[in-house]
């Protein structure tokens, strides 16, 4: 299992890729900035699971809080509205 | 749906032709038999909201409970006998300043061990798309308008954990018993796109 890089508060950036295959990171988040609400564990990595590896080492995953306004620029909605994304360590970087 | 009612003959469609043949092959193969098959959609349709509904009565009526569920979903629901296998459930809880809703904006992860087989609209790309983007546009049309000063915080389930909305338990509810309480919460106030309605609601 790989060790967790980010603890939770902190402020970290989905990375902007778009690799084929099976990916568990929507495209909508991809580039935001959000913080760390929680680490759920780790996971074998389903990139390698849906290629039918073992997906290990196993992933740490992140529940992360993006402000809404920082996702969608003509958000409708408070300004305190929030989105929590499931995602995986190897798609976050420090931000 | 009318063309059935007249009886008119309806050819299968794609998916219902790929779902027999690959059940099928799998029992020609020995690999599964008709007989798990049929136990595992029986199991399917005996799952149902009221589970989701008595775990939420507990935690209305038992605060150790709810501080429980709320660190460790999946145990909690082992206390009550219900099995959540193989995967973390993860309860979320509405406060007068804070509302949760539940979509899978990638296909349709959903908490079937509490709450049995999702409705269509929650599979569907309206709701997936939408419930992100303008959550208060989509409640609204669920006949939920929340003010401004309660945060809207959505749950897009994409990965390993499951979700269920703990709702806020009514008012006028007190003194009420867990199965008394259960009756009021329904499949939509732990998707959280509408809350339970009291006795004074």
């Amino acid at each position: 299992m790989n060790e967790a890089r980010f603890k939770p508060g902190e402020r970290v950036r989905v990375m902007k890729a778009y690799p084929p295959g099976h990916i568990r990171t929507p495209h909508y988040i991809r580039g935001c900035v959000g913080e760390v609400e929680r680490i759920c564990g780790a996971f074998p990595n389903p990139e390698e699971l849906a290629q039918m590896r073992d997906g290990l080492p196993a992933q740490p995953l992140y529940r992360v809080r993006f402000l809404q306004k920082n996702i969608w620029p003509d958000y409708a909605g408070s300004a305190s509205d929030v989105l929590e994304v499931e995602i995986y360590q190897h798609w976050l970087e420090p931000a | 749906m009318k063309d059935q009612d007249q009886g008119k003959y309806r050819p299968l469609s794609y998916f219902q032709l790929m779902e027999i043949s690959l059940r099928e092959l799998l029992v020609e193969k020995g690999i599964l038999t008709n007989a798990q098959v049929d136990a595992e959609v029986e199991n399917m349709r005996l799952r149902t909201p009221e589970r989701g509904a008595r775990v939420v009565a507990r935690a209305w009526v038992d605060a150790d409970f709810k501080k429980r569920l709320l660190e460790n979903g999946t145990k909690a629901c082992e206390e009550l006998g219900l099995d959540v296998p193989a995967l973390k459930l993860l309860a979320v809880e509405n406060t007068p300043q804070v509302h949760n809703a539940i979509v899978c904006t990638l296909c349709s992860c959903y908490p079937r061990m509490l709450l049995g087989i999702p409705p269509d609209w929650y599979k569907s790309r309206n709701y997936r798309s939408r419930m992100v983007r303008e959550p208060r546009a989509v409640l609204a049309e669920f006949g939920l308008n929340l003010p401004e000063k309660v945060q809207i915080r959505v749950h897009d389930s994409t990965a390993d954990m499951r979700y269920i909305v703990l709702p806020m338990r009514p008012a006028g509810t007190e003194g009420w018993s867990e199965e008394r309480l259960a009756a009021l919460v329904n499949r939509d106030s732990m998707i959280g796109v509408a809350v339970p309605k009291g006795p004074t609601d």
